[in-house]
């Protein structure tokens, strides 16, 4: 019977890799072992300034572990989006921890090193030629988009893995990567359906969060012609019908339809059935190919540089009327910025935060009216170079510090500074620019891959 | 009865940096169908709660996974200047309080 079965080791690279469930579900005899290693999820820095959102040290404790069971049971490993965001420095990031994981234990890894950062005049190339579109709800661009940037990433597919997979790949380290496209791409070299091989990645791609029960363990699937079986391998772990369903909607706009370079996975007439206590099956899911191969673009640009400020309100009479106070206190900061550092918006924000009213809903917020007995205020000073940022947040104190009450016969010192130095100094913020997709002429032009040896060659 | 009472997972998530999306679980199928029939979880009602136009709101019900999900364009891309919720993660809460009859 035509079967891959694989091992999703853990949800992100760096997370954590459950070892014991691990060398546990070798006696799967899985075909290969994935994880997936990267996300927007923590926001626009990793990919702008081209470092990981977690420590080396932990990547390398997961990665070690992956790798040593791969080489054990003689299967291939998949690394996509490599240190979070899969740019050049990411990915070699992650290729000089790998090296050194192959050097001290004796691994012998031909390395496939896949790399997804886009050339910019490659892309205004394409933009220019109407090959890049704008998925909905995009920001506007122009041709200066792709200058702006401070990097750019594809999305690949499962193409240039299974090129890789094909050459005789040990381990295949990907830059940025469809998260299901990792777990497809062997399934579908194999001639497996597309449908049921991408759904299988899918749900096995955020590792065991698609289970109830505890964290930890691994979560494996078996993909075959007409179904696919998901089984986690770690105590009190199980797949359930419904933990399976509704792993499919998440981190997704629509709960059916989700687009890869190549095609959709439709969702729509798949189906859950519980075969034991812990094992689903999946049947009856789609892929609808594209007549255009297109391929997702993550962009990041440069917003400035910037300074933070923490304190708190706890003064009734400054509560009672607090949005008109802040309003006071930013035109004021304003003023005094324009006056000493002949800086002006847009050239510098004042970004002020009141956690315990609306922060953390902002304009969507349904309880802004309801005031607390004391808020905490989050200031951010942003400008075009640190020492401005710096600047701006240190003329921002005394205004928040002496903006009293007029209840109150004499000044008060009305904000509660946390820190001295009152202001953090945060460094570079980037910003997404990009909700786009481009059509390359040809599959493979976006995705560049080299063939490594790591560590020494067997004799 | 509270759509919070009701349901088994109620959940915001960013669905890639632009797009928000919410996810109302229910444990099983009298649940589930109880919601569906009540006709309290509308486009209508969301744009309300969450303040945004009607025509920005998606609204699946889903039946195999005894799930509803909406989805909504981001009031402010995730990680500019303003957003304080670098995940999306805290946005569900006015969904809670919904009534189901």
């Amino acid at each position: 019977m035509n079967e891959i079965r694989y091992v999703a080791a853990t949800g992100a690279l760096g997370v954590g890799v459950d070892a014991e469930a691990l060398e546990q579900s070798l006696d799967l005899r899985p075909h290969f072992i994935a994880a997936d290693a990267g996300t927007t999820d923590a926001g626009p820095f990793a990919l702008g300034s081209g470092s990981a959102a977690f420590p080396r040290e932990a990547v390398k404790r997961d990665l070690a572990r992956v790798l040593v069971a791969t080489r054990k049971a003689n299967i291939p490993a998949l690394i996509g989006s490599a240190g979070t965001a899969g740019g050049d420095p990411h990915v070699d990031w992650v290729l000089d921890i790998a090296r050194e994981i192959a050097e001290e234990n004796h691994l012998s890894l031909r390395t496939a090193v896949i790399r997804s950062e886009q050339n910019r005049d490659y892309l205004l190339g394409l933009y220019r030629e109407g090959r890049v579109r704008a998925l909905d709800p995009a920001p506007e661009i122009d041709e200066t988009v792709f200058s702006r940037s401070a990097r750019i990433v594809g999305m690949m597919g499962v193409e240039p893995l299974q090129a890789a997979l094909d050459a005789g790949a040990d381990f295949v380290l990907a830059g940025r990567c469809s998260d299901p496209a990792l777990f497809a791409a062997l399934p579908t070299l194999r001639g497996l359906p597309p449908g049921l091989a991408w759904h299988a990645g899918k749900v096995t791609e955020c590792g065991t969060m698609a289970c109830e029960g505890p964290r930890g363990g691994v979560i494996t699937a078996t993909v075959r012609e007409h179904e696919v079986i998901l089984r986690p391998v770690g105590e009190g772990l199980r797949c359930t019908a419904q933990s399976i369903a509704a792993h499919s909607l998440y981190e997704n706009a629509h709960p059916y339809l989700h687009k890869e370079c190549s095609g959709i996975l439709d969702l729509t007439h798949s189906k859950y059935t519980a075969i034991d206590d812990v094992s689903v099956r999946i049947t009856d899911s789609g892929f609808i190919p594209s007549s255009d191969y297109t391929v997702k673009l993550e962009g990041a640009e440069l917003v400035g540089y910037q300074s933070i400020m923490i304190g708190g309100i706890r003064d009734p009479f400054i509560l009672r009327r607090l949005d008109q106070w802040v309003a006071e206190v930013r035109a004021y900061i304003y003023g005094a910025v324009a006056r000493i550092l002949k800086l002006n918006p847009p050239d510098w924000s004042l970004t002020v935060h009141v956690y315990g009213r609306n922060a953390v809903m902002g304009a969507m917020e349904p309880n802004a009216s309801e005031m607390p007995h004391e808020v905490g205020i989050v200031v951010e000073a942003t400008a075009a170079t640190q020492e401005l940022a710096t600047k701006a947040a240190q003329l921002a104190r005394q205004p928040f510090l002496h903006h009293g009450a007029p209840e109150w016969t004499s000044g008060t010192t009305s904000f509660a500074c946390l820190h001295n130095p009152a202001h953090i100094d945060r460094g570079a913020v980037y910003r997404f620019n990009l909700n786009h997709v481009a059509v390359p002429r040809t599959k493979m032009e976006m995705f560049r891959t080299e063939f490594v040896q790591l560590g020494a060659r067997p004799l | 009865m509270k759509l919070a009472e009701l349901a088994s997972l109620i959940r915001s998530k960013n669905a890639g940096p632009f797009v928000l999306t919410f996810d109302i679980v229910f444990p099983d199928d009298e649940s589930y169908l109880r919601a569906k029939e009540s006709g309290a979880l509308t486009i209508a009602r969301f744009a309300e709660l969450f303040r945004c136009e009607e025509k920005h709101v998606l609204f699946f019900e889903c039946d195999n996974a005894r799930a509803f999900k909406f989805s909504i364009p981001r009031p402010i891309v995730q990680g500019n200047l303003g957003d304080g919720d670098m995940h999306g993660g805290q946005q569900f809460i006015p969904l809670m309080d919904i009534e189901i009859r």
